[in-house]
């Protein structure tokens, strides 16, 4: 069948099974792959992406569900070559490791902090308890999103690639 | 430490460490934008989808697999089973313990979730659907789930397939003085015995485990991107067991979402994945999906221990044994030195000075899934720490002493290093104590015991666990260690181009550890490139050299070793050229970061990235000076490094739910100097979260039929960011004496370390209770079960 989603701006009509999930439709009929695949169970969050600003995980969605609406990605994060606050929150404090979870806790953390631009250490790990990681602790995940909490501002660009 | 080691770390134009010292990481642009590249974003035009049929038995005899209706399925391309493969001689394949593993099965299956099928297909989509049309008649068999039934003499046979097997015994392994010991135990004031389960768990990385293989028609040669901790090693395997010359096979182990020792052995995925290509001429990518990845690939652990303590009332120790049972599951697949079956466990003797061990091991098989080296568990040092640092806390408990006195009354002084141990290992370097009272002092330990008495008076149960643990990593001397037959030395190689510019080739992967970074920092470190300037390449069997890989710590111990010496061996080419260049004998040059120059006149001299440029200049070079500024070297460990810490957990039981809380956790690691403090930290931070899974959480048990009861995560439960807490960590600096930067390595430190302390912490607390051991995990369940009175074993079913 027929499907018609918005992702990251652009309009993009596909002729899918109407089974596809929706991290499919991402991964392989849009060829992007930034958004990841882990459990299959909606347990580990690596496939988040937002669907009308709401964080929802990919791999339990069907691609027909988002018809109409509008998905945003992890490759949507940078405008232009400007990494997001998230982004660089996460390399300021070394909140990634293998990188595999990292497009979904930054999708968790951007939405958390578009909804409360200044949680709690509580609030951020309440936040993304619904995602895991493997290599980092969480701790320096916490540490990221609240640098990107404190440092809002996308002129200042101190990071060094 | 130099003159020049004592000195600031100057900074690059980009702001970055010449050296050692926190930097961003190189690697972390691509991830964050979305653009990694992992096995499973790799696309071939052309590309093919594979699956793997999976037996729903523990154990049963194949009387027949009908395929016809999966190969009638449009956009079905092929359809392998074992009996396929065996006419390729491809139905079996060599494990990485000289057992063998049914790639796919043939006569039967012995473990559920065992590989029977292999349908390649257009789609990942009519894959799956192929699956369900293949029709396997099963005869269901009596399935071996429990170990320590495994040797009964009436127990199935799992392993018939071997000729003149009888039983499911696969081997019997001791280490230590036998007699000594049971000598000091016959002499012994006080002993005490504790039955001690490291249960099944499963290092479950984000990414599963997955291949693209493509089996070029036209040349011959096999390009396999898979997810590999040794890409090395899988391509000399492939090369013995598909008969292709290794010039013919390159594996390419891309971006690695976790390993975590998953990774580390051949799946039959992979191999039919190849196959799978080079029957349809195809590239074919298989990608196992997370219960397949919970229910066949490598678990870790499954360690029955009993073991046993003796010491003076005082609190000495003076003997210490165990006895294992160890737990292999169907195919004996575990991934450690050929000369060490049991791993390097008869560690155990741990951080203590008594002169008596003993360990023996008797491995079994079972119908379970194969593994048991994984999950940073450092070749089963994580089962030897667990078991000395449990034992010491029943010991203390039985001498009504504090857990952190009889620790401190027996640890190892620093002058009896070189330390050698009953069992045989040279402990390199330590200060024990001090890093003891570094955690003792940041923990407020006093002040914890006496929160503790307070809250005990009114009815309140919070625990405080100790666990100092000595690890061993950097695997290892060639003399002694090898896997299948290859010796655990790695190479690296050098090249600095003409404007100073370098590139540096590894035989270690990453898989999030941070290589990119941290290699460039010791390359820069020894020659004063910036990092920047720096390229790590890595995972590429056609453009890195020989070496066995990322696991066991082992890649700064070893690769980290071979990197600073290669780029000794540039310098020292550079002060040959740079004498050339000035005119000067190259004994006339001194070094300082970045530059060679004139002994009494420092204007004098010439950086390396003039010198790179002279290497490839008009300038004469000296006789026997070869142009360029490149170098390689191959690093055999002359000892493995000794990286040791002391964790101290704080925790909260609820006796009426048995639920735990973490409240604390102080982690002081001595790994020696560390290249980059903020990726040691991510290290030990992740391990300390590994053992809060380990510890409270993650199981893979089975009922008696040998279903898997951990099979996706739903049912495996790992740790989120709410068990967590915000860790604490410390650290104090010994070196390793022989290696060239003294680094220990500090991959696995804190998952080998902190389940002891998590779970002496948790017994610590509901000791009131009369409760000296509980198994892993201590679940609410599992922890209100102990509090009755009424523990239960963990890896069975409980009926």
């Amino acid at each position: 069948m027929q499907v018609t989603i918005t992702v990251n701006g652009v309009e993009q009509t596909r002729d899918i099974e109407p089974r596809m999930l929706l991290v499919h439709f991402i991964r392989d009929e849009l060829q992007m792959r930034g958004t990841h695949w882990g459990c299959d169970t909606s347990n580990c969050g690596a496939c988040t992406l937002w669907i009308d600003d709401e964080p929802v995980k990919s791999c339990t969605q069907l691609a027909v569900m988002a018809d109409g609406k509008s998905i945003t990605t992890v490759e949507a994060l940078a405008k232009g070559g400007e990494l997001d606050p998230i982004q660089k929150g996460f390399m300021e404090c070394h909140g990634l490791q293998c990188g595999y979870c990292t497009p979904g806790m930054m999708m968790v953390g951007r939405a958390l902090l578009d909804e409360n631009p200044h949680p709690t250490e509580a609030e951020i790990r309440e936040g993304i308890s619904g995602n895991i990681c493997r290599c980092t602790g969480y701790k320096n995940i916490v540490a990221s999103i609240q640098w990107a909490a404190d440092n809002p501002a996308t002129t200042d660009a101190e990071v060094t690639a | 430490m130099t003159a020049l080691e004592d000195a600031p770390v100057p900074l690059s134009a980009a702001g970055n460490p010449i050296g050692f010292g926190r930097m961003h990481r190189k690697e972390d642009v691509r991830f964050l934008r979305g653009e990694g590249n992992y096995v499973d974003d790799v696309q071939l035009p052309g590309m093919l989808y594979g699956a793997i049929l999976r037996s729903p038995y523990a154990h049963a005899k194949i009387n027949g697999i009908d395929t016809s209706a999966a190969e009638a399925l449009p956009g079905v391309k092929a359809v392998i089973t074992g009996a396929v493969l065996e006419t390729l001689g491809l139905a079996w394949m060599p494990t990485l313990s000289y057992d063998t593993q049914a790639v796919l099965a043939t006569d039967k299956v012995r473990f559920q979730g065992q590989e029977v099928a292999f349908v390649v297909a257009e789609s990942k989509y009519i894959a799956r659907d192929a699956l369900e049309l293949i029709d396997v008649d099963y005869e269901p068999l009596p399935a071996v789930a429990d170990a320590k039934k495994a040797l009964d003499a009436d127990a199935p046979i799992i392993r018939d397939d071997k000729e003149g097997k009888t039983n499911n015994h696969i081997y019997d392994w001791e280490a230590g003085n036998k007699d000594e010991t049971e000598a000091a135990f016959a002499n012994a004031e006080v002993v005490v015995t504790e039955d001690i389960l490291y249960p099944r768990v499963h290092p479950a990385p984000m990414e599963t485990c997955g291949s693209v293989a493509h089996m070029d028609p036209t040349t011959g040669k096999l390009k396999l991107w898979t997810t590999t901790q040794a890409p090395h090693a899988h391509r000399t395997v492939y090369a013995l067991v598909a008969g292709l010359p290794e010039h013919n096979i390159q594996v390419i182990s891309p971006d690695i979402g976790g390993g975590f020792g998953n990774k580390v052995p051949i799946y039959p995925g992979y191999v039919c994945s190849i196959v799978g290509s080079i029957v349809t001429g195809k590239p074919v990518k298989w990608m196992e999906d997370r219960s397949e990845n919970l229910m066949s690939t490598g678990f870790a652990r499954d360690y029955h221990m009993k073991v046993s303590i003796a010491s003076t009332r005082e609190g000495k120790i003076q003997a210490v044994k165990v006895d294992v049972l160890a737990d292999h599951g169907a195919f004996n697949g575990v991934a450690q030195p050929t000369k060490y079956p049991a791993g390097f466990f008869h560690i155990f003797t741990g951080s203590y000075d008594y002169p008596a061990a003993y360990c023996n091991v008797t491995a079994v098989y079972t119908n379970k899934a194969p593994g048991g080296v994984a999950y940073a568990c450092s070749f089963r040092i994580t089962e030897a720490v667990y078991a000395i640092e449990r034992i010491v806390d029943c010991l203390a408990a039985e001498l009504k002493m504090d857990s952190a006195e009889l620790r401190l009354k027996n640890l190892l002084r620093p002058e009896q290093f070189p330390y050698t141990t009953p069992t045989g290992w040279e402990y390199d370097s330590g200060d024990y104590e001090k890093t003891m009272r570094v955690a003792m002092d940041m923990a407020g330990y006093d002040e914890l015991r006496k929160e503790q008495a307070e809250k005990r008076a009114r009815g309140e149960y919070m625990g405080i666990g100790i666990s100092f643990f000595t690890e061993g990593v950097g695997a290892g001397p060639r003399k002694h260690m090898d896997i299948l037959g290859l010796g655990m030395a790695d190479g690296c190689d050098l090249r600095v181009h003409p404007t100073g510019k370098a590139q540096v080739r590894l035989s270690v992967q990453s898989q999030g550890q941070g290589h990119e970074t941290t290699f460039a920092q010791i390359v820069a470190h020894e020659l004063g490139i910036p990092p920047e300037d720096i390229e790590v390449i890595h995972g590429d069997t056609d453009n890195t050299p020989f070496g066995l890989g990322t696991y066991g710590s082992r890649s700064t111990p070893v690769s980290g070793a071979a990197a600073s010496l290669v780029a000794r061996k540039v310098r020292d080419k550079a002060r040959l050229i740079a004498a050339a260049a000035l005119e000067c004998a190259p004994d006339d040059l001194e070094w300082e970061l970045g530059r060679w120059y004139v002994k009494g006149d420092p204007e004098r001299g010439r950086t390396i990235q003039e010198i790179a440029m002279d290497a490839h200049g008009p300038l004469e070079l000296p006789e026997g000076v070869e142009g360029h500024l490149d170098a390689q070297v191959v690093y055999n460990p002359p000892n493995l490094t000794y990286p040791y810490g002391c964790y101290i957990c704080v925790v909260d039981v609820d006796p009426g739910t048995g639920q735990v809380k973490v409240r604390r956790f102080i982690a002081v690691d001595d790994c020696g100097p560390r290249i980059n403090p903020m990726i040691v930290e991510g290290q030990v931070h992740g391990g300390l979260a590994d053992g809060i899974g380990m510890a409270l959480m993650e199981l893979i048990a089975f009922d008696d039929d040998g279903n898997n009861l951990g099979g996706s995560f739903m049912d495996y439960l790992l740790p989120t960011a709410m068990e967590c807490p915000d860790w604490e960590l410390g650290e104090t600096v010994t070196p390793s004496p022989h290696h060239p930067i003294g680094a220990k390595g500090v991959g696995e430190s804190a998952t080998v370390g902190s389940p002891a302390a998590i779970v002496n912490a948790v017994i610590d607390a509901i000791s009131p209770f009369g409760v000296r051991h509980a198994d892993m995990p201590l679940t609410p369940a599992n922890v209100w079960r102990a509090i009755q009175g009424n523990p239960v074993r963990t890896d069975m079913a409980v009926e």
